[in-house]
């Protein structure tokens, strides 16, 4: 099914000028109206054109090594009281679904004739795949990196500059991920004749949000498909974590139309939404304009962005991919905040019981799941089937796990 | 008209172009920026740009990051910004607000243009809001009599610089160079041809901002622009300046240098 992986779907799409309802648009100068412009038409141009799609279907089998695994997880499921199936997006090359997104927009970078693509990265993931995709394409590579993520994903930093990658450390601002994002955006109007902004998540101006989410769609594509061979009937429930929301808005696609099959999304709620100290831009934030699009955003009563936290970096962001914020106003997705704790629970637990270390991020869709799986059963009044996205392996996150758990030893 | 329009329509008959100075509200402290601004009137300046701190200022170089940075450090609000286009409009120069959207939707557009007419700004700066996204504006403009400035650039095709020139009122922003704010040593070479191209489709003075920092560049932009603003360079004086005096001294010196520059045009 990857041989087509941009064949045209019938879900729901935005506007010509990529309104997500009252969300998303294009909040940007003028100087990258016309770079946009470029970029929406060489995708809406390769998403037409049947050679593009077997290129990117190629790559992303023999490549990123998809279709990704849809793996019924017994012991796990044995404890949480659902049938429980894993999109194994973990397995991936680079470690994360995120090499799907890379991939397409490579590929369409050169395309259009361009020689350079910049990136933001939190936890370095993100910067990792663009460095990988780079150095595959022939491409120079700059990733804005804020000085705290810098210092705190040394081993990621060192990734990229292995890949030929230029990493450069951001120290406007509270020198994180949004901050990147800043520089990244300034980067690209200085530079927009030669240069791609190879945005991580279905997050910024348009097309960003609608051309991101169909680049990952083959996600739900698989997982839709793969569920249908394994048990005959479509999951009950499909979940995923969302901070920028790439690899939800990829899994949920295939499902919003079938209305029987409930979507949720689970945030980072921090240290617990009415602590203040969160990531949850859905469920505690408020309509704004944020890095290019309208949608939820964590802002005081003057429209200042607030900071973020959660334990998990790839999740610390303000903001939240414009269809989100519309998945949500409608109803037709659910959205709810996972603690660091709850999701370091779950990351334990998915440990002990299945020997998979998961990405802190995708711990987040695994505690909402064990929260999920009991009120579902009590619903539906048998066991349900829940399709859970594991986005990503949690290698990089040994550190950070490492710490939570007082499992290191002490340095000599 | 406006006042923007009358000012812009005084300095052209009197063979010069106008001098816009930008300075953020609140920086280093509300009163501060009120002082550094009456100053920047006193020694040349024509018209005010007042700068709402923000956040995540995509369009701005480091210079006046820092200086946004330090204004919401010192815990400036939307509404000290109305307190400081009041105290400056007192001057008699005509001031404007620059603002990203955000801090704009959040006060509620129509609220946000009421208080600004009312506190005696004459229109609004907008960097990341395009005409495409600014129906509200346009019509909370519309009724409380503001002058909208929407920037426009090299890279903007003939049909957008169309569009984009004609949602204008009181005066167009050229972005001279592709990049954000900040001094420097060269001044763009696209920055007359898109003036040419601005007027060829409109009678609406032109500013071209982006860049200068001496009278000498305010001279050769006043050679083929309406106005010429200048951010980054006044912000620095006082950034730099060990104390407020010092820094009020510095910004007098370089106003007053910009202000000869945009009297002696170079054509």
């Amino acid at each position: 099914m990857s041989a087509d992986a941009l064949a045209p779907l019938a879900g729901p799409q935005p506007d010509s000028a990529g309104h997500f309802g009252r969300f998303g648009g294009r909040f940007v100068p003028e100087a990258l109206v016309a770079a946009l412009d470029e970029l929406d038409g060489a995708w809406r141009t390769a998403m037409a054109d049947e050679s593009f799609r077997a290129e990117f279907g190629a790559l992303l089998r023999d490549y990123a090594g998809t279709p990704s695994l849809l793996y019924e997880a017994r012991r796990f499921s044995a404890k949480v009281g659902a049938r429980v199936l894993l999109k194994r997006e973990d397995l991936n090359h680079t470690g994360a679904h995120k090499v799907r997104n890379v991939l397409g927009q490579a590929l369409l970078t050169k395309r259009m004739g361009k020689t350079r693509v910049i990136a933001e990265t939190g936890a370095g993931q993100h910067g990792v795949a663009t460095a990988t995709a780079a150095a595959l394409f022939d491409l120079e590579c700059v990733v804005y990196m804020g000085q705290v993520d810098t210092e705190r994903q040394a081993l990621n930093v060192a990734r990229m500059r292995m890949l030929g990658a230029t990493v450069v450390p951001v120290i406007n601002g509270s020198r994180t991920l949004k901050d990147a994002m800043n520089e990244a955006m300034r980067d690209w109007v200085a530079n927009v004749d030669e240069t791609h902004y190879l945005i991580g998540t279905a997050a910024g101006p348009h097309p960003f949000p609608a051309m991101v989410r169909d680049f990952v769609r083959g996600i739900g594509d698989e997982a839709r498909q793969q569920c249908l061979d394994l048990t005959g009937v479509l999951p009950d429930a499909v979940t995923a974590c969302v901070g920028g929301g790439s690899n939800a808005l990829g899994i949920f696609h295939a499902f919003v139309g079938d209305e029987a099959v409930r979507l949720y999304g689970f945030e980072a709620g921090g240290d617990g939404v009415a602590t203040g100290r969160h990531a949850a831009s859905i469920t505690g934030g408020s309509a704004g304009v944020l890095h290019g699009t309208r949608t939820y955003v964590l802002q005081d009563a003057d429209g200042q962005t607030l900071e973020s936290h959660s334990i998990s970096a790839g999740l610390d962001y303000p903001g939240v991919g414009p269809e989100h914020a519309w998945l949500h106003d409608s109803g037709r997705a659910t959205y709810l905040p996972v603690t660091d704790d709850e999701a370091m629970a779950a990351f334990e637990l998915l440990c002990r019981t299945e020997g998979i270390i998961p990405a802190i991020e995708s711990a987040h869709a695994l505690a909402g799941t064990v929260a999920l799986a009991p009120k579902l059963a009590a619903e539906l009044g048998r066991e349900p089937t829940i399709v859970v996205n594991l986005s990503g392996r949690g290698d990089k996150d040994v550190h950070t796990a490492g710490d939570y758990f007082g499992i290191l030893d002490k340095e000599r | 008209m406006s006042r923007i329009g009358v000012a812009f329509d005084k300095a052209r008959a009197d063979g010069r172009a106008l001098l816009v100075g930008c300075m953020p509200a609140g920086f280093p402290t509300v009163e501060g920026s009120i002082a550094a601004m009456t100053a920047m009137v006193e020694a040349g300046v024509d018209v005010i740009e007042v700068e709402i701190p923000y956040s995540d200022p995509v369009m701005d170089g480091p210079v006046i990051q820092k200086a946004s940075d330090i204004a919401l450090a010192g815990g400036v609000r939307t509404a000290d910004t109305m307190r400081v286009v009041e105290a400056v409009a007192a001057t008699g120069a005509p001031v404007v607000v620059m603002t990203y959207w955000n801090p704009v939707e959040r006060y509620g557009v129509d609220v946000f243009a009421r208080d600004l007419a009312s506190a005696g700004g004459a229109g609004l700066i907008t960097p990341d809001l395009i005409p495409d996204e600014a129906a509200e504006w346009l019509a909370a403009s519309d009724a409380h009599g503001l002058d909208r400035t929407f920037l426009v650039s090299p890279s903007s095709t003939d049909a957008r610089l169309a569009m984009t020139v004609r949602h204008c009122r009181g005066f167009v922003y050229a972005t001279a160079v592709m990049g954000v704010t900040g001094a420097r040593t060269n001044t763009s070479d696209a920055a007359p041809a898109l003036v040419s191209r601005v007027r060829a489709v409109a009678d609406l003075p032109v500013g071209v901002g982006l860049g200068v920092s001496t009278g000498a560049q305010a001279g050769t932009v006043a050679g083929y622009a309406d106005g010429v603003i200048v951010g980054s360079a006044l912000v620095r004086c006082v950034l730099d300046a060990p104390s407020e005096a010092e820094g009020l001294a510095a910004l007098r010196t370089l106003s007053a240098e910009l202000a000869e520059g945009v009297r002696n045009p170079f054509r």
